[in-house]
């Protein structure tokens, strides 16, 4: 079989727009291309917004590198770095290279970027005349700065200012010469550039305002500059930074539409529908690009557009700009001045501090804002600009920040809270989902409960420990309390209560009854409802039900956790934290003998073997069992370990034998299933080395006791358990154990942890089931043993030693 | 389709399970739905290359392992709202017997 046929995709130019627009492609539709890359750079594509950082040693050229070399082997991309495409033949649909590739396409993508704007002056040949584009440049500064001292720096604008602190961080004397009265015109205003050439100039650069350049002096390399006004300065340097040019050469000479870039569509299509183009060398709507904000958005439309969404469509986004200088803060966006009688200006000026706030206001809405010295509300200005948010409420306090421009406004409860987070607040970290995502979501696709906005947009769908504020944006996006999910999955109505009551009354001993007697909307149920129905029926029918391999979760399939690159760790049980030389050397030889990359000690006392392929478990698991290691069951909704210190029989301190206990604890409980993972540990003293109160069930040793503790959790949400009772002898501490096992067993539902399931319930609950009612405890500790008889067989000893579920392993066929 | 070559049986797949089968191109995951549907996919989940031979599969959908992406097995892609797809690849089933085209491409490549 040959590999198969992709479209082609060629890009040209290995930079920031193009690179993002792939790395874009790449998540969306991984295999639907073959991807190859020229840059004219010898480099792997970097961070050019970055290349001050270097320039002043902030960071290294290694540090602002975007994708190694690795990643576009990874990804199947063909580099040709430091390889400039020459020219592209639109009837053969080909480009042709510099040194001679000729390489066909499908779809083309010309992300060329910018060239610096060199005026034409006299001496602009001259050696020492450098633009600040690329780490060419940098690099010839930095040569400079080596040997000579003094640099004059052609632009005050952001590159220009940039460019002037890195080469005066590296102990030149910088001249910046600016043909305007005032720095950044563009971005700042009067008051807020004077600060700044203030600061600048106390820092030790030299500003030659109004500045019209006219000679680059020198012979044989530059040696000075001279103004039209007659002014001059010396420089061995001279870096020219007077803005950039779309660069269109290559488009231009195939005959695409250019104006003062390529021009493209709303799709970054350009005149040739197989040709887009992306970044500072296109032109959209009469506008070209200099800022990173837009090429992420123009990256994001394209990567769409090439991957078959004829939706996709580009606006630009409102813009914002701050200055890279050390300890120089300065933010502006939108407006910078007022425009008629009707806008109204803000100041809020803290001439001490060096503090400065001007804010434009039009028809009760924030249309700019430029700050200096302080810009740590920047982010809630720009959020009000952008979202054209009405201000008058709050307008008298505006100036002052987010907190005192809502302070006054009313007692606040977690709706408004919400309200007050900006727009890039990350809600959910596992997913890295912001609010404005959450809350666009609900506003475009009009979702209305939990589970929607979960499957729309991962928030709250990993951990869980966001949903209260998911919930709160959904209920402020829509105006409406947002109910709590109820049903299982989208299968049935049915909650998981009300199933698991079913399935014991109408004594429903199989998946395909359950989906039958309760009208399951789906033949055989969903991801989500199987993996929950094979552990409730599991455990309502020990020893009668037969586990549906397929409706578990891979880990729990094949006993060993996947990782993020398809290989597997594999943890023995260490019976209370316990080992010895003889497995220790057996672990030991099964990681040599098995290649395994990376060996690492877990939190719960094991030893963990990372990167097995999946077709080595088996034989790993052989050699381990064959020392009597048994899988420690670290993949699995199940008991996982039992953390222990040493205890009364080495420590001076220890009360109990709590590493004896620990491991009668393990020895009773390995090999349960549970709605969720289940730790459990035991403190020899109150010192508590086993952190037994943030475990699900713990115990912590005391003279003449134990007490016994549960609901603690150590993960996402610290939880401290709840005490339970204190017990007398190891005896009572193990029917405690299994009788509190088998009411969290019966009662949580599939995923629930212990914490959140104690809430729930309450410790009041617990205690009556347990502490109160002796019998009934007595009972629950019963079934939890009469169920253990089914479960406590090893795992990887079923599957190394007596071959089962052999297919699991291997590949069904290898074709040539 | 000039020739194809039989791979195996279809009672080789778990029924709501699926087989890899290795090829020059890359993995090939086989799923067999409880119909008895069988579907040929490339072994990468869009989102982040995960490898869907190991997911759950209900009805004519694959669950990822990584990050819970259903993918579509008819058609390869990714269950709204998640956008993304995955290569698939015509398999013949006859006689309880499984066979992928040889010498060819992806004839369903998007």
């Amino acid at each position: 079989m040959h590999p198969p046929h992709r479209r082609r995709l060629v890009v040209i130019g290995n930079g920031m727009a193009g690179m993002r627009t792939v790395e874009e492609l790449l998540a969306r539709c991984p295999a639907g291309y073959a991807i190859t890359v020229f840059g004219d750079e010898p480099l792997v594509n970097y961070n050019r917004i970055m290349l001050s950082s270097v320039l002043a040693g902030d960071k290294s050229a290694e540090e602002i590198a975007i994708n190694a070399h690795s990643w576009y082997e990874e990804n199947g991309l063909t580099l040709h770095a430091g390889d400039a495409v020459l020219s592209i033949c639109r009837k053969t649909r080909t480009v042709t290279s510099a040194s001679g590739h000729t390489v066909p396409y499908d779809k083309l993508l010309i992300a060329t970027g910018s060239k610096p704007l060199m005026p034409p002056l006299p001496g602009i040949e001259l050696p020492g005349v450098v633009a600040f584009r690329q780490m060419s440049d940098v690099q010839a500064m930095l040569e400079t700065a080596q040997t000579k001292r003094r640099a004059a720096v052609i632009g005050g604008g952001l590159l220009g200012l940039e460019a002037a602190w890195g080469l005066k961080r590296r102990g030149m004397d910088v001249a910046v010469a600016h043909l305007m009265p005032s720095l950044m015109e563009r971005q700042l205003d009067r008051e807020a550039a004077a600060l700044l050439q203030r600061e600048l100039t106390e820092r030790g650069l030299h500003f030659f305002m109004n500045a019209q350049s006219e000679e680059i002096l020198g012979e044989t390399r530059a040696e000075g500059l001279l103004f039209a006004d007659g002014r001059s300065v010396p420089a061995d340097l001279v870096v020219v930074a007077t803005g950039i040019r779309p660069n269109v050469a290559l488009a231009k000479a195939c005959g695409l539409d250019i104006n003062r870039g390529i021009a493209v569509g709303n799709g970054m299509e350009t005149s040739d529908p197989d040709i887009y183009a992306v970044g500072e060398c296109v032109e959209h709507g009469g506008q070209t690009f200099g800022l990173v904000a837009p090429l992420w958005e123009q990256a994001k439309v394209c990567a769409a557009r090439l991957a078959g969404d004829a939706t996709a469509s580009y606006t630009t986004p409102p813009l914002s700009t701050r200055l890279k200088i050390t300890g120089i803060d300065v933010f502006s966006a939108g407006q910078l001045a007022t425009q008629s009688d009707d806008d109204s200006e803000l100041v809020l000026r803290d001439s001490g501090r060096g503090v400065y706030r001007k804010l434009i206001l039009r028809e009760g809405r924030l249309v700019g804002a430029v700050m200096y010295g302080d810009v740590a509300e920047s982010g809630w200005y720009f959020e009000l600009i952008r979202n054209h948010s009405d201000i008058s409420p709050f307008r008298d306090r505006i100036l002052l920040g987010r907190a005192l421009s809502h302070a006054c406004a009313h007692d606040k409860d977690m709706e408004t809270d919400v309200a007050d987070l900006s727009d890039d607040t990350q809600i959910c970290g596992c997913n890295g989902i912001s609010k404005g995502a959450i809350a666009a979501a609900i506003k475009s696709k009009q979702l209305t409960t939990l589970n929607e906005v979960r499957a729309h947009t991962k928030a709250s769908a990993s951990c869980g420990q966001c949903t209260s504020a998911v919930q709160a944006i959904l209920a402020h996006v829509t105006g409406a309390a947002a109910p709590l999910p109820e049903t299982m999955c989208g299968c049935t109505d049915l909650s998981h209560d009300a199933v698991r009551k079913e399935i014991l009354t109408q004594k429903l001993k199989t998946q395909e009854m359950v989906f039958s007697a309760l009208a399951w909307r789906s033949a055989d149920g969903c991801a989500k409802c199987r993996p929950a129905l094979n552990y409730y029926l599991l455990c309502a029918w020990p020893g009668e039900y037969v586990d549906d391999s397929r409706s578990r979760f891979v880990n729990e399939r094949l006993h060993a956790n996947i990782q993020k690159d398809g290989t597997y760790s594999v943890i023995p049980r260490m019976w209370g934290g316990l080992t010895n030389p003889a497995e220790l050397r057996a672990i030991a030889a099964a990681a040599e003998k098995h290649g395994v990359p990376a060996v690492k000690v877990t939190g719960g006392q094991r030893i963990d073997l990372l990167g097995v392929p999946k077709e080595r478990l088996p034989a790993i698991w052989a050699d381990l069992n064959a020392a009597g290691l048994v899988s420690g069951h670290a993949y699995g909704k199940s008991l996982r370990t039992v953390k222990t210190c040493v205890g009364s029989e080495w420590c001076r301190f220890g009360t109990q034998d709590s590493t004896g206990l620990g491991v009668k604890l393990e020895k009773m409980t390995w090999g349960s299933w549970t709605p969720h993972k289940f730790k459990m540990a035991v403190s020899g003293c109150p010192r508590n080395c086993a952190e037994a109160s943030i475990k699900d069930f713990g115990i912590v040793c005391v003279e003449g006791g134990y007490d016994i503790m549960v609901g603690g959790n150590g993960g996402i949400e610290v939880r401290v358990t709840d005490q339970l009772t204190r017990a007398v002898s190891e005896e009572e501490v193990m029917e405690f154990c299994a009788a509190f096992l088998q009411l969290y067993r019966e009662e949580a539902r599939y995923l629930e942890r212990t914490a959140p399931w104690v809430e729930r319930m309450g410790i009041a609950y617990v205690k009556k089931r347990l502490v109160d009612d002796a019998a009934g405890r007595k009972a629950l500790a019963g079934r939890f043993a009469h169920a253990q008889r089914y479960s406590q067989d090893d795992p990887w000893f079923e599957r190394a030693g007596r071959g089962a579920d052999a297919h699991e392993f291997k590949s069904l066929a290898v074709v040539e | 389709m000039s020739a194809w070559i039989e791979i195996g049986k279809l009672d080789d797949i778990p029924i709501r399970g699926s087989r890899i089968v290795e090829t020059p191109a890359g993995q090939l995951a086989l799923f067999r739905t409880s119909d008895d549907g069988v579907f040929a996919l490339v072994n990468r989940c869009p989102h982040r290359g995960g490898p869907l031979s190991e997911g759950l599969v209900s009805g004519k959908v694959v669950v990822c392992p990584l990050h819970g992406w259903t993918i579509d097995l008819e058609s390869g892609s990714a269950t709204a709202p998640d956008e993304g797809c995955t290569p698939r690849m015509t398999v013949r089933v006859e006689n309880g017997r499984l066979w992928l085209p040889s010498g060819g491409t992806f004839p369903h490549d998007p």
